[in-house]
């Protein structure tokens, strides 16, 4: 099994969430051929006077994203997460530097995506997008919260990037607790003061999962969502460390840059903790299924568990 | 709408006296590429290029994308003599704070539509526009314009595929075809070849002409402006460096700021 058949993967949310901005006449949509994978097919079935085809060419997708947004539209444009990546200098000098609000979604992020293997496999995404000024980032965990967060873009003020993973995953949020979610604030959804968990994406659950086992074994840990990599909620972190002493991150990317970089940089700068990271140790994926390559890469519950023993020794 | 041809070559005139003297008082651009381009610019803005001088945010105005950002001189003159920019506006080129970035910056300067400065971008951009005008029923039309040696970048291509796929006929490009780039002659570099072939059998319709005769120059943008059925490619077949003698063809003078003898050598040479 690759992924649960119940819950949600948050592809499918951001495609939810464009039927549902599409009475906004100012949404518009772009695609580089891979609408069916990305979700955005849902618009275009519905409003394709309002989707753009741009073919198997994400750097002129970009940038006409870009133009129709100095036009007055509100472009949507999504392809996998790693082929955004191509187009990495067009969402810097033709997006992000003139402040054009275009909200890229970059699907099938992370080792998740499985057994197409390491071409596929966006892992450094969060960390480069991370480093572009008037840029957020973000990473939601599941389908209610990816439509949730999607539909905030369209009154949010910069150009943003969010990654989406292909799989399914159980469900952090209901349709009544996904209502709380603001773009910039992380959510806390499990309190314990032995240590603090924050993970983005697919890992949100591996981190709940891991905290239950914790508990059983009386460390208790609090478990943030931290959908949103940039700007970091380094408020919550903050209070955090008020009753925390410890600290570990987990995310489906490259340990190097992403949300462990991000948390990292901020404590050492405001909170000095012990942290440790539980991400894909600078390599490459390769293929698998799912759960066998998070296990073969060490990105489970079990890997959090073990760096949450880990960090509590260095208290 | 006539159009003073005489006119419009004394205002390009006046143009290419400023663009040395920008450069120079910078110390640093690229004089090349901005004398190439500036006939054609004059030229756009002599037509029925819709905008206003007093509204240059208006958001129905027609646009114009340099998508060769690097010769901003050119742009900021031209503004200069529509009275969008002032002269200690482009006495500042290049300088911290100035109005007139290095490459032109839609956030830094108004009347300008696009931030360059990064080849290959422009018509992507203006096929985003483009289709923003035709989804709101709007008539403007959108002029970019590249360099020929700018024709290197593959994102050039993916954007002429798209032109014609999208059937975008209120779209048009000016390449400046002065066969000279950063480091050497093109066909040194990379030769492009027969550039009007390449955009028509990417399904545009083409007309070449000299970029350096205002009669062709107007007849050319007359031409692309009543075409909207399809995207327009003007080829102009341009001099770098044109009515400086020393600048001439020479791409030395790609970027690089003429010094006190050279610019008195050129303002002699513009009056």
């Amino acid at each position: 099994m690759s992924a649960p058949s119940t819950g949600g993967a948050s592809r499918d949310g951001y495609g939810n969430a464009l039927l549902r901005l599409a009475d906004d006449k100012r949404v518009v949509v772009l695609e580089a051929d891979l609408g069916k994978s990305t979700k955005s097919c849902l618009f275009r079935d519905d409003h394709p006077e309002r989707t753009v085809s741009l073919g198997i060419a994400e750097q002129n997708m970009m940038l006409v994203a870009a133009g129709m947004a100095s036009s007055g539209k509100v472009p949507f444009a999504s392809t996998f997460a790693i082929f955004t990546e191509r187009a990495f200098e067009q969402i810097r000098n033709g997006i992000a530097r003139p402040g054009l609000v275009v909200h890229i979604c970059g699907s099938h992020g992370g080792i998740h995506t499985g057994t197409d293997g390491s071409s596929a496999q966006s892992i450094e995404d969060l960390g480069i997008y991370r480093t572009i000024p008037n840029l957020t980032v973000m990473h939601p965990c599941d389908d209610l919260s990816s439509e949730e967060l999607t539909m905030q873009l369209l009154n949010h003020c910069n150009a943003s990037y969010t990654r989406t993973a292909r799989n399914k995953v159980p469900r952090t949020y209901d349709n009544d607790s996904v209502k709380s979610l603001k773009i910039g604030q992380g959510s806390v959804i499990r309190k314990g003061n032995d240590v603090a968990i924050i993970a983005c994406g697919i890992m949100v659950n591996e981190a709940s999962i891991a905290a239950s086992n914790l508990a059983e074994d009386g460390i208790n840990a609090t478990v943030v969502d931290m959908h949103t990599i940039k700007p970091l909620d380094g408020d919550l972190i903050n209070k955090l460390s008020e009753n925390i002493e410890c600290f570990v991150t987990a995310e489906d990317h490259s340990v190097i840059g992403g949300l462990g970089g991000a948390v990292s940089e901020h404590l050492a700068k405001n909170c000095p903790s012990p942290l440790e990271m539980v991400g894909v140790n600078d390599r490459f994926g390769e293929s698998g299924e799912t759960k066998d390559l998070m296990l073969h890469i060490g990105i489970n519950s079990v890997s959090i568990e073990n760096a949450v023993r880990k960090v509590l020794k260095r208290k | 709408m006539g159009v003073n041809i005489k006119e419009l070559e004394n205002t390009a005139r006046n143009c290419r006296k400023n663009i040395v003297q920008m450069i120079h008082k910078a110390g640093a651009g690229h004089p090349g590429g901005s004398l190439s381009a500036i006939d054609l610019i004059v030229g756009l803005y002599g037509t029925d290029f819709r905008f206003d001088v007093n509204n240059p945010n208006w958001s129905d105005r027609d646009r114009f994308i340099m998508s060769k950002g690097h010769a901003s001189p050119a742009v900021y003159s031209m503004l200069f003599e529509l009275g969008l920019l002032d002269q200690n506006d482009i006495d500042t080129f290049r300088q911290l704070g100035s109005t007139c970035q290095g490459h032109v910056d839609m956030k830094w300067t108004d009347g300008v539509d696009f931030s360059a400065g990064s080849l290959g971008m422009g018509l992507s951009f203006g096929i985003g526009c483009a289709l923003a005008a035709r989804m709101d029923q709007s008539q403007r039309k959108i002029w970019v314009m590249i360099g020929d040696g700018e024709t290197q970048e593959g994102q050039i291509w993916e954007a002429a595929m798209a032109a014609d796929h999208h059937k975008i006929g209120n779209l048009n490009i000016i390449v400046d075809r002065n066969r000279i780039q950063n480091d050497d002659f093109m066909d040194v570099q990379m030769e492009i070849g027969n550039i009007g072939n390449k955009f028509s059998s990417f399904g545009w319709a083409v007309k070449e002409i000299n970029g350096h005769d205002m009669h062709e120059v107007v007849s050319a943008i007359n031409w692309a402006s009543d075409n909207n059925t399809e995207p327009c490619a003007i080829i102009a077949h341009t001099v770098k460096g044109k009515g400086v003698s020393f600048m001439e063809n020479n791409p030395s003078f790609h970027g690089k700021a003429p010094d006190d003898n050279e610019l008195a050598i050129a303002m002699e040479e513009l009056s």
